[in-house]
């Protein structure tokens, strides 16, 4: 019931089973002895309708890895495939909200660039904003909210985007605790409901055992694959709940290692 | 318990979040009521007013000029009583500002192309960049002898000093927007799906506004100053307008005259500026920009 397998490298599958695809992507940022290779020869494969945490030190490469699967910086080598040749929604790591427009004009944009009418738009953007929870707030403009629903407002607006295939950077790392519990069960419904593909980086790997079907843990600079658990904890789970815990640790154990190689 | 629990726990969710939230925005009410504020801004100018006035009157008591030359302050405004009364003023100022305006637009049109044009085409930058900057350093009164050969004495040779003058602070205000625009903000476009023309639609247009418009009314006040110098110089027969009259004034040695037109061009700059300074506030205070 409860068991942590590794999955062990990197298994070659038919492309129609992969709704992501990295093969050997690295990325360096800048040039001559500057240069930080931020990821080197990464390969993971997602499939359609996983959900997969990210996990590792902070600046091994996370933030940068979901960019290029957003296709908004080109890998240094390697190729990036996304099944359908669709655009992956990309939720950033700061809100990155339009200081300009409105809660509900933050959330509607995507499907205003997409031509979707405007009574459909009021009425999907009502939706969403109710299921973060800010229903009362579409008319307040970004800066009037607290970081944490500011964060909620740009989860809403890249589920507007409509997109198969979620990449959401650290999304609930400005939440308190009761927050974000609440918000663990809702982007768990959306992605069962929607059958979505999630790639979700964290810090916290509590939050990593209670939301994914794998835990992909990278090393730091150069980011590399070096661990990848899968989680067969049957869902719905609770985020104190023991398994989670024991899972947690493993991976808490292994990424503490990565820490320590480094530091040595 | 938990299955059958799921409605029960998401009202209950609901009210949880509210609650935090409620807890979050606690302090965001103003209490400070209108007038108050008008009042507060309002009465340091007063209180300037009444000094320059009082100096005024304290240095016309001490005959330091003859009264002919440096008239008392309650004498200028029987005279600026007296032209509001004649169609003369008001064609004057009717013929000035609609100079000011249309320079002003014209210049908001070029400045505006020149600039994104500028921002957005490297070799452009590299040849025009810096040019641009140069060009604002200009007096533009030192356009006028050129002008004049060019256009001779007429409303083209005003015109082309006034745009001279304003468009390259509207472009270099045009400029810096475009360059600011937060990299974050454009890759979120970018994520929506904005490409080209949309992306500069919906996230570099917006988010450039604010410099813009400081661009602008940059803009404007170099275009009125160019203006005012220009109807000193170029003097169209027939055709009022304040400058002229500054001058007209100034030969018949009318100063209460001269002063009172002073008066005028003044309150004209000040009001112009009030709108430009309250687009600007309320657009930074509606971009958050400003939290007080
Ligand atoms: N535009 C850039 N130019 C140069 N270096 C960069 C750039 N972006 C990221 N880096 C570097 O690449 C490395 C990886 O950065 P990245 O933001 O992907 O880390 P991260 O894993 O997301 O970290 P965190 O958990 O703190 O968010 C870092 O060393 C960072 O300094
Ligand atoms: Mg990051």
């Amino acid at each position: 019931m409860t068991s942590v397998l590794p999955a062990g490298g990197v298994a070659e599958q038919p492309t129609d089973r992969t709704a992501v695809r990295l093969s050997g992507v690295s990325k360096v940022y800048g040039r001559g002895p500057a240069a930080v290779h931020a990821l080197d020869n990464v390969s993971l494969d997602v499939a359609p309708g996983e959900f997969v945490c990210l996990v590792g030190a902070s600046g091994c490469g996370k933030s940068t890895l979901l960019s290029l699967v957003a296709d908004l910086d080109r890998p240094t080598a390697g190729t990036i495939e996304v099944a359908g040749g669709a655009r992956p929604g990309l939720m950033f790591q700061e809100p990155a909200l339009f200081p300009w427009l409105t809660v509900a004009g933050n959330v509607g944009l995507p499907m205003r660039l997409r031509k979707v009418s405007r009574a459909e738009r009021a009425e999907r953007v009502a939706e969403l904003l109710r299921t973060v929870h800010l229903d009362e707030f579409g008319r307040r403009r970004p800066h009037q909210l607290s970081g944490g629903m500011r964060q909620r407002v740009a989860m809403a607006r890249t589920l507007a985007l409509d997109t198969p295939v979620l990449l959401m950077d650290e999304p609930f790392g400005a939440l308190d605790a009761m927050t974000r519990d609440i918000l663990h069960d809702e982007i768990e419904r959306i992605w069962q409901q929607r059958g979505l593909t999630v790639l979700f980086v964290t810090h916290n790997v509590r939050e990593a055992a209670r939301l994914g079907d794998r835990i992909v843990l990278l090393s730091s600079r150069p980011g590399r694959v070096v661990a990848d658990w899968r989680v067969d904890v049957p869902r719905p789970r609770r985020i104190d709940s023991p398994e989670i815990a024991a899972i947690a640790a493993q991976v808490t154990d292994r990424l503490r290692e990565e820490v320590r190689r480094h530091g040595s | 318990m938990a299955v059958d629990t799921g409605r029960a726990v998401e009202v209950g969710a609901d009210r949880t979040i509210a609650g935090l939230d409620a807890l979050d925005l606690a302090a965001t009410a103003s209490g400070e009521s209108r007038l108050a504020k008008v009042w507060a801004s309002a009465w340091p100018k007063l209180l300037a007013l009444a000094f320059v006035l009082g100096v005024w009157q304290v240095v016309y008591w001490s005959g330091w000029r003859e009264p002919w030359v440096l008239p008392a302050p309650q004498e200028v405004f029987a005279d600026l009583a007296r032209a509001v009364t004649t169609a003369d003023f008001w064609r004057a100022i009717a013929t000035t500002l609609r100079r000011g305006l249309v320079g002003f637009v014209l210049a908001a049109a070029i400045g505006l192309v020149l600039g994104v044009a500028v921002a957005r085409v490297r070799p452009l930058r590299a040849a025009l960049g810096s040019a641009i900057t140069a060009l604002q350093t200009m007096p533009s009164i030192a356009w006028f002898p050129l002008a004049i050969l060019l256009f001779q004495i007429s409303e083209n040779a005003i015109l082309f000093v006034v745009v001279l003058g304003a468009a390259p602070s509207i472009a270099n205000g045009v400029i810096s927007g475009v360059d600011y625009v937060p990299p974050l903000l454009l890759r979120a476009g970018r994520n929506f799906g904005a490409r080209g023309l949309s992306l500069y639609r919906y996230v570099v247009a917006p988010a450039s506004l604010p410099a813009i418009v400081s661009g602008l009314k940059q803009g404007w006040a170099f275009a009125w100053r160019s203006l005012l110098a220009g109807e000193l110089l170029v003097i169209i027969a027939q055709r009022p307008a304040l400058g002229v009259r500054l001058q007209g004034l100034r030969e018949q040695n009318d100063a209460a005259g001269v002063i009172s037109t002073m008066i005028v061009i003044f309150v004209i700059g000040v009001l112009a500026d009030a709108v430009f300074s309250s687009a600007d506030r309320r657009l930074r205070r509606a971009w958050g920009l400003d939290q007080a």
